[in-house]
């Protein structure tokens, strides 16, 4: 699905990710845990295209059989990578309606938007008023996260990260958002960056990476994130 | 009409060291009016063909039709929503409704235009009002009878043709007592015009009770200079709105103003302006509450890229007396690059104690982050900046009809990607 090779980056002139090498698989879901600052939210930019990162030139990024490394943001979010940020921005004037129209031009039919929209924000407890207003505008953080997973369905993402995903989220709507992922796996594969694993209690990752100083140091299966959970990052 | 002294300070308004352009000689006449408007040829503007290939660019871009696109550059007398108009003029005529060129007016309805002609502003008001006063030609003309509500907006683009694209224009409008009229001038389309100055003058007078409100929508070529005064008086509970886009002509100043002199009364500025490369948007509102219970509120949408300028230049004036006023004042400016660049002058000057005042201002860069965030849902940069500058102006274009308003959009985002003249 996405593969990253010798994946270098820097970040005003300072190296954060370190030779990152990994190959994510179609279909599963996969846990980034490690402490602050160890490089995990940068990854997730990278893999997106933050157009103010530098590359080494050895860094490559893989989107199933393609490079990707040289496309700019919205090109690979054409070809379905997903990035549901930590904190995302609220948009003046700006509707979840207007953003997914535009983004979806020529390849949806607005009112089929519309539609989706309405319906999806019924199936994860979006209030309508989120819906109509500005994007993120007075929204709480859980109800900005399912707004992000909204977008990510309706753009019908195939590589979905979601950045910080319980920070600041209530349990309902952490639970919302887990039960839509574990339901809908097929065709997808989810990053899910986090710092505890309170979100792996309801969606159980087929992987967990665990990244320090800008390196993937270990991988294993839930019982890592377990692990961590008890003994903390030190014992790695 | 008395002979007054015209070096006295302006009683309400901005005043600041002049800088000229150039200067005339003094007194007025032809010559003096053709140096002042520097033709910049002599010729007319006959085809299509003479037009500046920029202005053409831009309607080939915008999709004006070819009989609008000859009208709209100024070329064409005729115009075929002539059949429109007159509709239009037969169902006003019903009403009581005189909607006509002030040139018209004054011919056919002396004794209107000589009661409120020059009462609001005067000639003596600034040296623009006094060369309008004197040479005035074409503006429109509106009377709108006691109670009656004119249901669709009267479009001075109907009304207009190529000859009447005047210079020193000068409107009048006149909503008596529980009446309604929206007027609205401009298109969005570019206007070109080899005139390099215009200077309008619009008086409204507000009856009690009544509403009127003024849309502009102003796309004038980069040639020209677009010195503008607008005032209404607004009487016992009326209503007068501006809703004032700026988005052509090199240099605009154009601050409507409204003296609400009636308890209860309200004026509203909602205003946008964009200033591209090479232009400088000074635009604003001036209000001045000169009565109990008075309401006014100035919503101000600026943005500048492309090493533009633009200017919030704003007075809010409450005279002793003039108690339980409310006054709202909000100015957002959205810069977009580091060439361009924005300034904030609002002034307020509060001779009453019982007031109500709330005063907003914001400054915002076009964020990399906001910009990065569009982009990772799959819109380009470009379209990325539209969406943001479209929902920043958003509060505003919402209270313009909807056929303009999706054309303002459009046309903003067509200028901020450098693509048209």
């Amino acid at each position: 699905m996405i593969g990253l090779k010798n994946l270098s980056v820097s970040v005003s002139n300072k190296e954060i990710i370190k030779g990152v090498n990994y190959s994510f698989e179609k279909n599963k879901v996969y846990a980034l845990m490690g402490p602050n600052g160890s490089g995990k939210s940068t990854l997730a930019y990278a893999i997106a295209g933050h157009p103010s990162y530098s590359y080494s030139k050895k860094s490559k990024i893989f989107f199933e059989k393609s490079e990707i490394s040289k496309l700019l943001p919205d090109k690979r979010a054409k070809k379905g990578i997903f990035l549901s940020f930590q904190n995302p921005l609220s948009l003046n004037g700006v509707t979840v309606f207007q953003l997914l129209r535009l983004a979806l031009s020529g390849i949806k039919e607005p009112l089929a938007v519309k539609k989706q929209i309405d319906v999806l924000a019924d199936k994860l407890h979006i209030k309508k008023e989120l819906i109509s207003r500005s994007l993120n505008e007075g929204a709480s953080g859980g109800e900005k996260k399912k707004l992000e997973l909204l977008q990510a369905i309706v753009l019908d993402a195939k590589f979905i990260i979601f950045d910080e995903i319980d920070t600041g989220v209530d349990i309902d709507a952490l639970k919302i958002i887990a039960e839509y992922m574990s339901k809908n796996r097929k065709n997808k594969t989810y990053l899910l960056i986090t710092h505890y694993n309170r979100i792996l209690k309801y969606v159980k990752p087929d992987k967990v990476l665990v990244m320090s100083s800008g390196k993937i140091v270990k991988v294993g299966d839930y019982k890592l994130a377990e692990e961590i959970e008890k003994n903390g990052y030190k014992s790695l | 009409m008395k002979q007054n002294d015209l070096n006295f300070d302006y009683k309400f308004g901005f005043s600041k060291p002049e800088k000229s352009v150039f200067r005339v000689k003094k007194g007025i006449n032809e010559e003096i009016v053709s140096q002042i408007s520097i033709r910049a040829t002599d010729k007319a503007m006959n085809s299509w063909e003479d037009l500046p290939s920029e202005i053409k660019d831009t309607y080939d871009r915008i999709g004006v039709p070819e009989a609008e696109k000859n009208f709209l550059a100024g070329v064409s007398a005729q115009y075929e929503s002539e059949v429109v108009y007159e509709s239009i003029q037969k169902e006003l005529t019903k009403q009581g409704v005189i909607f006509c060129d002030m040139d018209t007016g004054l011919k056919k309805y002396p004794e209107i235009v000589k009661k409120y002609f020059g009462t609001i502003i005067s000639p003596y008001d600034n040296k623009f009002a006094a060369l309008n006063s004197s040479v005035w030609s074409g503006g429109s003309f509106v009377y709108v009878p006691r109670g009656v509500k004119v249901a669709l907006p009267l479009q001075a683009y109907f009304r207009i043709n190529a000859r009447n694209f005047g210079q020193f224009e000068r409107t009048l409008i006149i909503a008596e007592p529980e009446s309604f009229v929206h007027y609205i001038e401009g298109c969005t389309a570019p206007i070109y015009t080899t005139s390099s100055l215009h200077s309008a003058v619009v008086e409204i007078i507000v009856k009690p009770g009544a509403r009127v409100r003024y849309t502009t929508v102003q796309n004038w070529s980069k040639n020209v200079f677009n010195l503008v005064t607008k005032r209404a008086r607004v009487e016992k509970n009326a209503v007068m709105e501006w809703v004032d886009c700026n988005i052509g002509s090199g240099v605009t100043m154009k601050y409507p103003s409204c003296f609400l002199v009636g308890d209860g009364a309200k004026g509203e500025v909602l205003s946008i302006a964009y200033a591209g490369s090479a232009q400088h948007q000074d635009a604003g509102a001036k209000m001045i509450h000169m009565a109990p219970n008075t309401t006014s509120r100035i919503v101000s949408k600026s943005i500048s890229g492309h090493g533009g300028r633009t200017s919030y230049r704003g007075l809010v004036q409450v005279l002793p007396g003039a108690s339980n006023s409310k006054v709202y004042v909000s100015c957002d400016a959205l810069i977009l690059d580091e060439e361009s660049r924005s300034d904030t002058y609002p002034s307020m000057k509060i001779n009453e104690n019982e007031v109500d005042i709330q005063h907003e201002a914001t400054v915002e860069k076009l964020g990399e982050e906001k910009l990065f965030y569009l982009q990772s849902r799959g819109i380009s940069k470009s379209e990325a900046e539209g969406l943001l500058v479209n929902g920043f102006i958003e509060p505003v274009v919402k209270e313009i009809p909807l056929e303009y308003s999706i054309e303002l959009n459009r046309l903003i985002n067509l200028e901020m990607a450098g693509s048209v003249g």
